[in-house]
């Protein structure tokens, strides 16, 4: 019988079986923040324990940085002290570190695939639960805890149960207006918040095969809002062009090498997966979430349903609530307050050009504060030298610095209580983006197009005219 | 970590579903550095207003709800990997939490920190919380070594499933790292035969 794309990668990398049924698995990168390693050095240093493979960890911050004087301190005592922890701790075990004021820093997961550190094949851990956007790549990569960042720490290694494996396919010509975020915010609408637990899922069919390595990262990025452990894509040529010439990218004859090898990752023919869905691209419109899990989306043509049969009608109820919508209302035509641009799920180069070329010749509405942070210096720079960042200027837009900003109400950027935020970021949990925020998780085009109405709407109108 | 004796409990109903870890430990409460006094924060936006208050409605601010036993309706712990979350739970007290499903990344970070989650069926778990509803302090019992929950009144005993690996380690206190660190002669043997660059 043939394998999965899964469990080829998963087996090459079984270091021992355990007694009971759980695997010994071999972590070929670490990624690293601020938030989620102090703990993690502090069991080393108890321990007296170096790190093992310091070669395989990157380093950077940006859960805690503000988006804007990057230059200056950070003002806000608690995080500075964290920021300061994780440079300090670099340091002290020997890792590298592209912390605030490197050309290189950004949201881990936007700065992993840009440098070529991400590669087809690999074992990719980091202590946030987004890692899965690095499957996107044809990688292992999930989110794990504390203190199994500090295993990796010391052993390269982690326990693992083997998770069952799902095939999502998604086949057919996506319509104009409808990006890879509304494809993944549809998945989880049918799927549910819950409905990938205990699985990994490859994602794979015509419109898959049909994306760009951004748009990949978004879907993958978003496979744990299903509660899946992971995403993956089986490499091709779009995945090998994406990768050559990278920094950290095999060069020359070792790059043909490794696309050589690249290349046998897939899902054999005869593949038996636990759990295949299938889906038309051509059912996809733009999407916009209501409630306060990701697994709430409609498409934004459609209104606020009631619970359906095996919701709990206590736990739908309150999530309309905190929301202020009721079932049955419109969901477009809904006045919002704030529009952000960003987050490991939409603030690559290719979302702001999406931003870019759909805002130029408009202009926000006067009462929306609309920001567009980039997920990287690298980013920042290009958008930059590609004029983008003019465009959103002209546009109204705050164009900042990078960082995770208004995904996770941890640094300064934060939604007031009771307002409404069309979000690009990932999750629409009850004060994600800050206490009593209201958010409406959707596409950067959706974003854009409400922050130029003022108003939830469906970007479809707004490109006609 | 701590061993994990046997509980006789009574326990607190959290009956809603899809409770993520941003409602166990919002992010602003993330940026301490050790693991301890996360349980101040508990379900902090839930629990109190934002002067500070205490909202009444909040189970956990009802007094005639309390114990070791968190019971919790489906995919709980769901959203960020914050282990924070695992913390926040057991240094407010809670040494176990049933559910009908666990979010994957919790559950891991949930046994590596000696708070059991215990899977049980969706029937189960609403016999539990009527249960709950028609006596507040009936005793729960968690039998580890025998895996099973017994019910209070009906006596009823309910079998649940754990990784024979994880329950040794809780049973015992021990880490995942130990174990990994007895490995290291078999980790280095992979990367040399592997060819990991180093």
């Amino acid at each position: 019988m043939g394998k999965t794309l899964f469990d080829k990668i998963w087996d090459a990398h079984v270091v021992s079986p355990v007694p009971g049924g759980m695997e010994v698995l071999y972590i070929d990168r670490h990624f690293i923040h601020e938030v989620t390693s102090p703990q993690a050095f502090d069991g080393l240093a108890e321990r007296g324990l170096p790190v093992f493979r310091p070669g395989q960890t990157v380093a950077t911050a940006d859960h805690n940085v503000p988006t804007r004087d990057q230059h200056l301190p950070i003002r806000e005592e608690l995080s500075r002290f964290q920021v300061e922890k994780l440079t300090e701790n670099c340091r002290k075990f020997g890792l590298e570190l592209y912390g605030l004021g490197h050309p290189y820093q950004g949201i881990v997961h936007v700065i992993g695939p840009e440098l070529g550190v991400t590669q087809p094949g690999m074992t990719i851990v980091c202590g946030d639960s987004h890692t899965s956007t690095h499957g996107a790549f044809g990688c292992i990569a999930f989110g794990i805890g504390t203190s199994q960042v500090e295993q990796v720490f010391a052993t390269q290694c982690l326990l693992q149960s083997r998770p069952k494996r799902m095939r999502i396919t998604v086949d057919g010509q996506l319509r104009p207006g409808v990006l890879s975020k509304d494809i993944i915010l549809y998945i989880i609408s049918r799927l549910t918040a819950g409905g990938g637990t205990g699985y990994f899922v490859e994602y794979a069919g015509s419109a898959i095969r049909s994306l760009s390595m951004e748009a990949r990262m978004t879907i993958c990025n978003m496979s744990i809002e299903m509660g899946a452990r992971g995403g993956l894509i089986a490499p091709d040529q779009v995945t090998f062009d994406y990768l050559k010439g990278r920094k950290f990218s095999p060069q020359g004859a070792d790059f043909d090498a490794a696309t050589a090898r690249w290349k046998t990752l897939f899902s054999d023919e005869d593949a038996v997966f636990d759990k295949e869905y299938n889906f038309d691209a051509a059912d996809i419109e733009p999407m916009v979430t209501f409630g306060t899990n990701p697994g709430m989306g409609i498409k934004v043509t459609q209104s606020v349903p009631g619970a359906k049969p095996g919701e709990n009608p206590a736990t739908f109820g309150k999530a309309l609530e905190y929301m202020g919508f009721e079932s049955g209302e419109s969901i477009s035509g809904k006045k919002i307050q704030h529009v952000f641009i960003g987050s490991c799920t939409n603030s690559r180069i290719e979302d702001l050009r999406v931003v870019a070329r759909f805002l130029k010749g408009k202009r926000k509405a006067d009462h929306v504060t609309a920001m567009i942070v980039p997920g990287s210096q690298q980013v920042a720079a290009q958008a930059k030298e590609e004029g983008l960042a003019e465009i959103f200027q002209e546009a109204g837009f705050d164009f900042r610095e990078p960082g995770c900003s208004a995904c996770l109400g941890m640094n300064e950027d934060k939604i007031p209580q009771g307002e409404y935020c069309v979000s690009t970021s990932n999750r629409n949990f009850e004060g994600r983006q800050g206490p009593g925020a209201r958010t409406i998780l959707a596409s950067p085009l959706t974003a854009a197009a409400a922050a130029v109405a003022g108003q939830v709407t469906d970007v479809r109108e707004l490109m006609i005219a | 970590m701590e061993k994990f004796k046997a509980i006789k409990s009574s326990a607190v109903p959290l009956p809603a579903e899809d409770v993520d870890t941003d409602q166990i430990i919002p992010a602003r409460f993330l940026k301490a550095t050790t693991r301890e006094g996360f349980g101040d924060n508990l379900f902090r936006d839930w629990r109190y207003n934002s002067d500070g208050t205490p909202k009444k409605d909040f189970i956990l601010n009802n007094p005639v709800y309390a114990g070791d036993i968190l019971v919790a309706g489906k995919n709980f712990g769901c959203g960020s990997s914050r282990e924070h979350a695992a913390w926040a739970l057991y240094d407010f007290g809670f040494r176990v939490v049933v559910s009908s499903f666990f979010a994957d990344i919790f559950k891991g970070n949930a046994l590596n920190n000696g708070l059991l989650p215990i899977t049980v069926s969706p029937e189960i778990l609403d016999e539990i919380f009527l249960a709950i509803e028609s006596n507040p302090g009936a005793e729960f019992s968690v039998d580890l070594e025998n895996q099973t929950l017994e019910l209070p009144v009906s006596g009823k005993k309910v079998s649940f499933d754990i990784d024979p690996y994880k329950k040794t380690c809780l049973l015992n206190g021990y880490d995942d790292l130990d174990y990994l660190l007895s490995l290291k002669d078999k980790i280095e043997q992979f990367e040399r035969e592997r060819g990991v660059v180093i």
